[in-house]
C-alpha cells in the first residue's frame, strides 16, 4: 500500500489519520469502534516485533527454571505460579532454593528486598502514564523486568502509546510463563536431569555482570562487590547473600558522603572520578 | 518438601516485596527521585549486585574436595569469553553450561 493505514512508531503527526485524537496519543478514546479495533492490532503487532529477541532469551531460559523446579521435587504447576506471581526471572532461580530450602520468611523478604532493589530504579524513566486504565498500570508496575525496561524506556517516548507499552509487557509476560511451563512439563515427564542445568543461573549473572559492565564501566565497584561477597561468604556462609547485598549499599552510600565531603566532585562522573585523572 | 500452603507464603512476601520495589519511584517524591544518593545506586548498584549473585551461585561449591571447582571456573571463564567475544546472552550461557555439564561428567 502507498500510505500507511496506522501511524508509524517513530514520527508520528498524529493528524493524517482519521479517526484518532487530536492529541497524538490516539489511545483508544476516538473513532469508531472498528478504527480502534484495528489501531490496537497494529499496536500489538509492533509490541510482537520489538519482544522477538527477548523471546529467544525467555523461553529457553524459563525452560530451563521450569526443569529445575520440577527437578527440585516441586510440582509442575508451581512453574506458572511461580512465574506469574513473582516474575523476576533471577529471583524465581532463587526461589526455589529459599521454597525448599525451608528458609524464615524474614530472610526471604530481606533476600527479594536486596535482589530486586535494582528494580527501584526503573520506575525512574518507565512510560508508565502512557497506560491510560488503571489496571493496566498496576499490571505495568507488575511486569517492570530488566527486559521489559530495556525495551521501552530507552525508545522515543512520543511514538509510544498504551496500549503498545502493555503489549510488550504482557507478551514478555507469555514467553516467560510458557518457557517456565513447558520446561517444568517436560522435567516432569522424561525426568529430565537438572544437574549441572543450575549453573545457567551462574551462566546467566556472569552474562549480566559483563553487560553491566560495558553500559557503565566501573572497576573499582566490581571489585567492592567481590570484596564484600568474599567477606560474607567467610563470615557467614549460610546468610552471605542480604550479609554481601548490605554490606555493598553501605559502601557505595558512604564513598559517596565521603567524596562530597571531602569537596570533590558531589555525584559527579563517577568514571572521571575514581580514574585519578582530577587533580 | 514443604507443603503447598507454606510455598504459596513465602512465594506471596517475594510478590510483596518485589511490588513494593517496583511501585516505589513512581509514588516517591520527586525530591527523593532527584536526589544525589538515588542517582549513585542507580549508576553503580547494577553491576555490583550482579558481582556478588555470581559468587552467591557458586557458594556452595568445596574447593577442598575432587574437582575443586574446576567445572565452575571452566564455566564461568568460558561464558565470559564467549559473552566478551559474540555479545551473545544466549550463546555464552549454553556454551558455558554445555562446558560446565561436560566437565562434570567427565571428572
Amino acid at each position: 500500500m502507498s500510505t500507511p493505514a496506522f501511524p508509524t512508531s517513530e514520527g508520528d503527526d498524529g493528524t493524517h489519520q482519521a479517526g484518532l485524537g487530536p492529541d497524538g496519543s490516539h489511545d483508544g478514546d476516538a473513532g469508531t469502534g472498528h478504527d480502534r479495533r484495528a489501531y490496537r492490532r497494529h499496536q500489538v503487532a509492533l509490541a510482537a516485533r520489538d519482544t522477538v529477541g527477548v523471546g529467544m532469551g525467555y523461553l529457553p531460559l524459563g525452560a530451563a527454571f521450569g526443569v529445575l523446579l520440577s527437578a527440585s521435587g516441586l510440582q509442575w504447576w508451581w512453574a506458572p505460579v511461580f512465574s506469574v506471581l513473582i516474575y523476576a526471572g533471577s529471583m524465581e532461580f532463587l526461589a526455589i532454593g529459599l521454597v525448599t530450602g525451608g528458609v524464615g520468611l524474614a530472610q526471604v523478604a530481606a533476600t527479594t528486598f536486596f535482589v530486586n532493589f535494582r528494580h527501584v530504579f526503573y520506575g525512574l524513566s518507565f512510560p508508565l502514564r502512557k497506560v491510560r486504565s488503571g489496571i493496566g498500570r498496576l499490571y505495568g508496575v507488575h511486569a517492570l523486568t530488566d527486559e521489559a525496561y530495556a525495551l521501552l524506556a530507552t525508545r522515543p517516548q512520543q511514538g509510544l502509546t498504551g496500549t503498545r507499552v502493555l503489549a510488550t509487557q504482557i507478551l514478555c509476560h507469555l514467553y516467560w510463563l510458557t518457557g517456565s511451563t513447558v520446561g517444568a512439563l517436560l522435567g516432569a515427564r522424561l525426568g529430565l536431569d537438572a544437574e549441572g542445568l543450575g549453573f545457567t543461573l551462574t551462566a546467566l549473572f556472569v552474562v549480566l555482570t559483563i553487560d553491566a559492565y560495558r553500559a557503565a564501566p566501573d572497576l573499582p565497584t566490581l571489585l567492592m562487590a567481590l570484596a564484600c561477597a568474599g567477606l560474607a561468604l567467610a563470615v557467614a556462609p549460610g546468610g552471605m547473600l542480604v550479609l554481601a547485598l548490605t554490606a555493598f549499599v553501605v559502601v557505595l552510600v558512604a564513598r559517596l558522603l565521603l567524596r562530597r565531603r571531602d569537596g570533590a566532585a558531589p555525584a559527579g562522573d563517577l568514571g572521571h572520578h575514581v580514574g585519578g585523572t582530577d587533580a | 518438601m514443604p507443603d503447598a500452603g507454606q510455598v504459596l507464603l513465602t512465594l506471596l512476601v517475594i510478590f510483596a516485596v518485589t511490588y513494593a520495589l517496583r511501585l516505589a519511584p513512581f509514588v516517591a517524591l520527586r525530591r527523593v527521585r532527584d536526589s544525589a544518593v538515588v542517582d549513585h545506586l542507580a549508576r553503580t548498584m547494577p553491576l555490583g549486585v550482579m558481582a556478588i549473585l555470581v559468587v552467591y551461585t557458586l557458594s556452595t561449591v568445596d574447593l577442598t574436595a575432587a574437582p575443586h571447582g574446576l567445572p565452575e571456573l571452566a564455566g564461568v571463564g568460558v561464558t565470559a569469553a564467549l559473552h566478551l567475544w559474540r555479545r551473545n546472552a544466549m550463546l555464552s550461557i549454553i556454551g558455558g553450561t554445555g562446558t560446565y555439564m561436560a566437565l562434570v561428567a567427565v571428572l
